[in-house]
């Protein structure tokens, strides 16, 4: 096939839950590839000498590689290239924002429709899953044990790479089940449970990882006890501690985290209360604020709940402070959020949440905002309209301002280096942090990003740790 | 998996157990708490630690069947499993010589506050015990209170056994005549509010012990906040003791309740199918 050929076939669309039924239930939105639609879509890639792509993921997956083999019918093959440098495949080919990635690199964006490299990776990770072919094998065991601090991505990545090197990695997870931000973040309809417990399942059977889950690291074993038991210690605890904005009213009841509304629905299976325990509250008239992929997701799943709990005319709105151009949700999120008739309200800030006699809310003040000059982030600052104050009748409002790492694991340990906003002070290349022995990497050093800047922080870690483990240095 | 090794009725609602969990014995003491899921269903449930081995490997948990997650787990017996029991959270009580201190305690509560009691005697503290129900069936521990209290002063609510008085009665009493260090108080959030309201006329600084709603326990899910004069905080990795003086009762009661109709709806259908199961065993599969 020549090259224009290749530029001439269009981009392979993903087969989607139809709009007006998904909005009634938690099944996946995005159904996946066909066989053939995934080999005519590697045909798009022109296989570049220099990949662009490569150099825009952050865990540098062998793209044209695993994309070659995938069209030459190869998928073992594919596999096998994809797991060289991704555990998570079928995780990453579902969340990973790829407009800004691999496929904002991509060379045949510049006159049409980059190659839906996301797309492909998640068709290579479902086959693999359904067919669990393994091309990770544990070489020989080298004596050294590690422990891993969370089973979010970072902690995965950095466990599982160390396990592939013939270590003894054994993780800490503090709820019931591993996963991290995956099972109890990130909704069913955008990444079913059973596919990231069998991807994590699964990696850790091949390699003997162990997985000591309902262990909080800083109370039931400290980061001092973990250094003298093991040869090398990993934080990878993330950002789960919420931020409620500091407005008055935000202790009425039917305030609260997203943190909580998503844990709720999505590790504890609150959409099927009372089938199961724990209930999750949602009314007719939902404000979320804040317009990132965790405020889509909150969003989505409260249509979802209010369509499911029979409340036709339900309203949910997304109260962002800034315009529709800098919504920071992945584009694909932003515009399903759009067809399932999310309302966005943009220049926007919360300033007070009123409550009535009993404590529930009732309603939410707003500000109107405009642009003004660029901020320190980049962005254009939001400021205040005077006078422009209104107030929408909510009952129930998720606050999704983003998080900070959670303090617990830090407990008694005197001289670790963290930041005054409490992430970890972490080399970026290596993840070595003020105390020996141990790294720290993923959100717990970034604050809130995406999964696979995660686990890209988590390979480079156990790069490391392997390095010392083995060098000693 | 975590084994019930042994379970106890202390009275018709309350129920003691003691669980296999090496992991949370180890750090365990008194003023922290558990989470408990009883299995894949289950929700995570808070609970306060009432006793532990770190030898035994074991942890005592005592607790009051009041929605459907307490009755199921009151249902089950020694040699059962649970699926959760991770721990321990939340800070210990400060235990040091203050002098003179009162321990209050409400119903469930005397189950928090016997290790408290018994750590403050230990550690030279003469304690005064108030132990309070709303009558004589709920009750328990009198003897073990009254082995780590100077004094002990048993009331009900309904004068069915010791005095005929709310906990706040004799606690005034006392307060007006003896100099007193300290106050914990532990029980239904409405006895906590009336006690450190008493206490602070008395200006004596008093612990509460919170019991929010909340999921995962370690800090991530923010349900369980509570508003202090100096903002809000969450009960699980702040608390669960704070000073009483400076707590938004009311902001608390409120968001106590916020699941009540929920808890109904899952207490009902528990309930029914406990029923269904007594009468017709098939009869529980049509209900799913």
């Amino acid at each position: 096939m020549t090259k224009q050929e290749r530029m001439k076939i269009p981009r392979q669309e993903m087969p989607l839950q139809d709009t007006l039924i998904r909005r009634g239930n938690f099944e996946e939105v995005s159904l996946g590839l066909p066989e053939d639609a995934a080999v005519k879509e590697a045909e798009r890639c022109l296989q570049c000498k220099k990949p662009k792509c490569v150099e825009g993921c952050p865990v540098g997956v062998l793209i044209p590689q695993f994309i070659k083999a995938l069209r030459e019918g190869d998928i073992n093959e594919a596999v096998r290239v994809m797991k060289i440098k991704n555990n998570l495949p079928a995780v990453c080919g579902r969340v990973c924002p790829q407009e800004n990635q691999c496929e904002g690199n991509c060379i045949l964006g510049k006159t049409g429709e980059p190659l839906a490299i996301g797309r492909l990776e998640r068709y290579i990770g479902d086959y693999e899953l359904s067919r669990r072919t393994c091309p990770m094998v544990k070489p020989h065991d080298t004596g050294k044990k590690v422990a891993v601090v969370g089973s979010g991505p970072a902690g995965i990545a950095c466990a599982v790479d160390l396990g592939r090197e013939g270590h003894k990695v054994t993780i800490f997870e503090s709820l019931h089940s591993a996963g991290g931000v995956l099972i109890y973040g990130i909704p069913e309809f955008r990444l079913p449970k059973p596919v990231v417990h069998s991807e994590i399942d699964y990696a850790v059977q091949c390699l003997g990882i162990e997985i000591k889950t309902d262990h909080i690291i800083g109370r039931t074993v400290t980061l001092d006890e973990l250094l003298g038991e093991y040869d090398a210690v990993f934080i990878g605890t993330g950002a789960g501690l919420p931020n409620f904005m500091k407005i008055p009213g935000i202790n009425y009841s039917g305030v609260m985290s997203a943190n909580e509304f998503l844990t709720r629905i999505n590790l504890m299976k609150a959409y099927r209360f009372p089938e199961y325990d724990t209930p999750v509250r949602i009314g007719g008239r939902v404000a979320v604020i804040g317009a990132g992929n965790v405020a889509m997701d909150s969003a989505r799943c409260a249509v979802r709940l209010q369509k499911s709990m029979g409340m036709e005319s339900g309203e949910v709105h997304v109260i962002y402070r800034r315009s529709r151009d800098e919504v920071p949700a992945r584009l694909e999120e932003f515009h399903h959020a759009e067809e399932e008739g999310i309302i966005f309200d943009f220049l926007t800030s919360p300033v007070e949440i009123f409550g009535d006699i009993n404590g529930n809310v009732t309603g939410i003040k707003c500000i109107r905002m405009k642009l003004g000059d660029a901020d320190a982030s980049g962005r254009k600052k939001p400021v205040p309209l005077a006078n422009s104050e209104f107030t929408i009748d909510v009952d129930t409002v998720i606050m999704a301002l983003g998080t900070s790492p959670n303090p617990v694991v830090f407990t008694n340990n005197g001289n670790l280096r963290r930041t005054n906003e409490g992430t970890v002070v972490a080399d970026n290349e290596t993840g070595r942090t003020s105390r020996e022995r141990l790294w720290a990497g993923g959100d717990v050093v970034t604050g809130s990003a995406t999964v696979i800047s995660a686990m890209g922080a988590g390979k480079r870690a156990a790069a490391d740790i392997h390095r010392f483990l083995m060098e000693g240095m | 998996m975590y084994t019930i090794l042994d379970k106890q009725a202390l009275n018709d609602a309350i129920k003691l157990m003691v669980i296999e969990a090496p992991h949370v014995a180890r750090k365990a003491s008194a003023g922290q708490f558990v989470i408990v899921r009883i299995d894949d269903f289950g929700e995570r449930v808070p609970l306060t630690i009432a006793d532990f081995d770190r030898s035994a490997g074991t942890v005592t948990i005592i607790f009051q069947e009041a929605g459907k997650s307490t009755k199921h787990l009151g249902s089950l017996n020694a040699g059962d499993n649970l699926a959760t029991f991770a721990g321990p959270l939340g800070h210990p009580t400060e235990i040091k010589r203050y002098g003179a201190v009162i321990c209050v305690a409400g119903g469930v509560g005397i189950a928090p506050v016997y290790p408290i009691a018994k750590a403050l005697k230990e550690a030279g503290n003469v304690v005064i015990s108030i132990v309070g129900a709303r009558n004589k069936g709920l009750l328990f521990w009198e003897e073990r209170m009254r082995t780590v209290s100077d004094e002990l002063i048993v009331c009900t609510d309904d004068g069915s056994y010791g005095r005929k008085a709310v906990v706040t009665e004799p606690l005034k009493e006392i307060l007006s005549v003896k100099n007193i260090a300290n106050v914990w108080a532990i029980g239904p959030a409405i006895m906590m509010k009336f006690v450190s309201m008493l206490t602070k006329e008395f200006n004596v600084p008093t612990v509460v012990s919170l019991n929010t709603i909340m999921i995962d326990g370690t800090g991530m899910c923010g349900g369980c906040r509570v508003l202090l004069e100096d903002g809000a905080k969450f009960v699980c990795v702040d608390g669960p003791e704070f000073d009483g003086h400076k707590i938004d009762w009311d902001s608390l009661l409120s968001r106590q309740r916020i699941y009540l109709n929920e808890e109904r709806i899952a207490s009902g259908r528990w309930e029914h199918i406990c029923n269904l199961d007594k009468s017709d065993e098939t009869a529980g599969d049509k209900d799913k």
